[in-house]
């Protein structure tokens, strides 16, 4: 069917029933549909990361996936984030001046929060290199790279900044 | 910059997602990863009739030891491959290569299959297939063939895969106990295409000469390339620097670079000997058990 079609989407541990094209982009479903404006929407070819979403954990351009194939995974917006307090790496991006426009950062922080966790000791070469996925027009990212390292080390047990 | 209309197929198994190849042939895309296709989509350069999504497939992603070989599942996505404790320690070129593509959270939706189906002349899977001489299983309901690395890349994008074939295992041979590997890409930023690539795998003899060596270069010709024959000519040679340097030099000499307004054959020529020498060096660094 080329026709909308209803589908149930898992966004941040929430059921929705959405009617949605096939051909409509998972990016465009959360923003239209779901109201779930903080995923950007910046290339739509896989390059600037804005777009940034977690499929099942894994970090994901929600920019090349059809919502129509998420049925029965579970998705997590940076609206995920958006409690108090601040995740560390929030923090630390807020203190260290790691956004200015924030159009980049909900991919940032979607990107990175998955990243520790499988890198909980990153070198700075290392976070230069995941940082490579997402684009930021403000900030240069000396203060990105900074935020990510100190984030990094106030999340290690044990070791506190 | 919204893909044009298709009907979505959710493929269960590789029984179904044959039978629908088989059914809508040349109007049908197979949908793995979408890193490549969905952006062509996006863009409107492909406009399939119908996509056949296959990402729900069983067991799509296994990666499995079989004797001297993986047998890793089309659906393995890259960053399992860069992390998989079984990839790094019996073919850790294979992990590093795919540790080196693209971005993080294109690497974790990327696969095996789709990289080597599309077929990009620098991307580096088809390269490491290539070098290692991997065999890529093709299915249809007309039923299942083993295609070489060396037959299945036939041009810039193409394949020898036939419109109703879904590639479904590759089996890539392990590194040999005690070879070196290297691994060099030239790319203008993190992340983009490669230009060009270079991978070498050495052994040595009892007296530190050059037992076996295999190398092959990626974005340099239509296809990648392999050293093949000029390989065995090598065996007993003192492996120096100056030996690397003139086999890059002799097997790039052969080549007929690919020739863009950007990427001009001269440089891509120049741009190949360097990386395979260094590739090279860093493959006699490791089997001399050192880190380059
Ligand atoms: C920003 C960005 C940067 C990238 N950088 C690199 C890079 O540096 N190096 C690199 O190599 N790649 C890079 N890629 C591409 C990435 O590696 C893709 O994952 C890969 O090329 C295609 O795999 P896929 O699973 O996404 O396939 P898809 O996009 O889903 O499919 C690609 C093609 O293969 C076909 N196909 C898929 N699976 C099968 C199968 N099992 N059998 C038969 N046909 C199949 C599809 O029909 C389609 O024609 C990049 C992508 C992006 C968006
Ligand atoms: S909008 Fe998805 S990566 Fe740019
Ligand atoms: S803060 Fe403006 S794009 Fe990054």
């Amino acid at each position: 069917m080329t026709e909308a079609t209803e589908i149930a989407l898992t966004v941040n541990g929430e059921v929705h029933r959405v009617t949605v094209p096939p051909r409509k982009l998972l990016s465009d479903v959360l923003r239209d549909d779901l109201g779930l404006t903080g995923t950007h929407v910046g290339c739509e070819h896989g390059t600037c990361g804005a777009c940034t979403i977690w499929v099942d954990g894994a970090p994901t351009r929600a920019c090349l996936i059809f919502a129509v194939q998420m049925a029965g995974h579970a998705l997590t917006t940076i609206e995920a984030f958006a409690g108090d307090p601040l995740t560390p790496l929030q923090q630390a991006l807020h203190e260290l001046h790691g956004l200015q426009c924030g159009f980049c950062t909900p991919g940032i922080v979607m990107t990175v929060e998955a990243w520790l966790k499988d890198n909980p000791d990153p070198s700075e070469a290392e976070i230069r290199d995941v940082l490579s996925g997402n684009l930021c027009r403000c900030t240069g990212y000396h203060n990105i790279v900074r935020a990510v390292a100190a984030a990094a080390r106030r999340m290690r047990p044990a070791v506190g900044a | 910059m919204k893909p044009a209309a298709f009907v979505y197929h959710g493929a269960r198994s590789i029984d179904e997602a044959v039978a629908l190849l088989a059914s809508h042939g040349d109007d049908a895309k197979l949908l793995a990863g979408g890193q490549s296709l969905v952006p062509m989509m996006n863009m409107r350069l492909a406009q399939p009739r119908h996509v056949i999504d296959i990402n729900n497939i069983a067991q799509g992603d296994a990666i499995a030891l079989d004797g001297d070989r993986l047998v890793l599942g089309a659906l393995v996505r890259h960053e399992a491959v860069a992390r998989s404790a079984l990839v790094r320690t019996r073919c850790p070129i294979l992990a590093a290569a795919a540790a080196s593509i693209g971005h993080y959270a294109i690497r974790t939706r990327g696969t095996l299959g789709g990289s080597l189906a599309h077929a990009d002349p620098a991307a580096q899977l088809p390269l490491i297939m290539t070098l290692l001489d991997a065999a890529l299983e093709a299915r249809s309901v007309r039923g299942s063939r083993m295609v070489g690395a060396a037959q299945f890349f036939t041009g810039v994008f193409a394949t020898a895969l036939a419109p109703d074939e879904l590639l479904t295992t590759v089996q890539v041979p392990c590194l040999p106990t005690g070879a070196g590997w290297g691994f060099r890409l030239m790319s203008r930023r993190v992340g983009d295409f490669a230009i060009a690539a270079a991978a070498a795998t050495v052994t040595l003899d009892t007296d530190g000469g050059i037992d076996t060596v295999r190398a092959a270069l990626g974005g340099v010709e239509a296809t990648p390339v392999s050293l093949g024959g000029l390989g065995a000519a090598q065996r007993g040679h003192s492996p120096d620097r100056a030996w690397s340097a003139a086999l890059a030099k002799s097997f790039v000499a052969a080549r007929q670079p690919l020739d863009d307004p950007r990427v001009p054959a001269v440089y891509r020529r120049e741009l190949a000997e360097v990386l395979l020498t260094r590739a090279l060096d860093d493959a006699v660094v490791r089997a001399r058990g050192g880190s380059p």
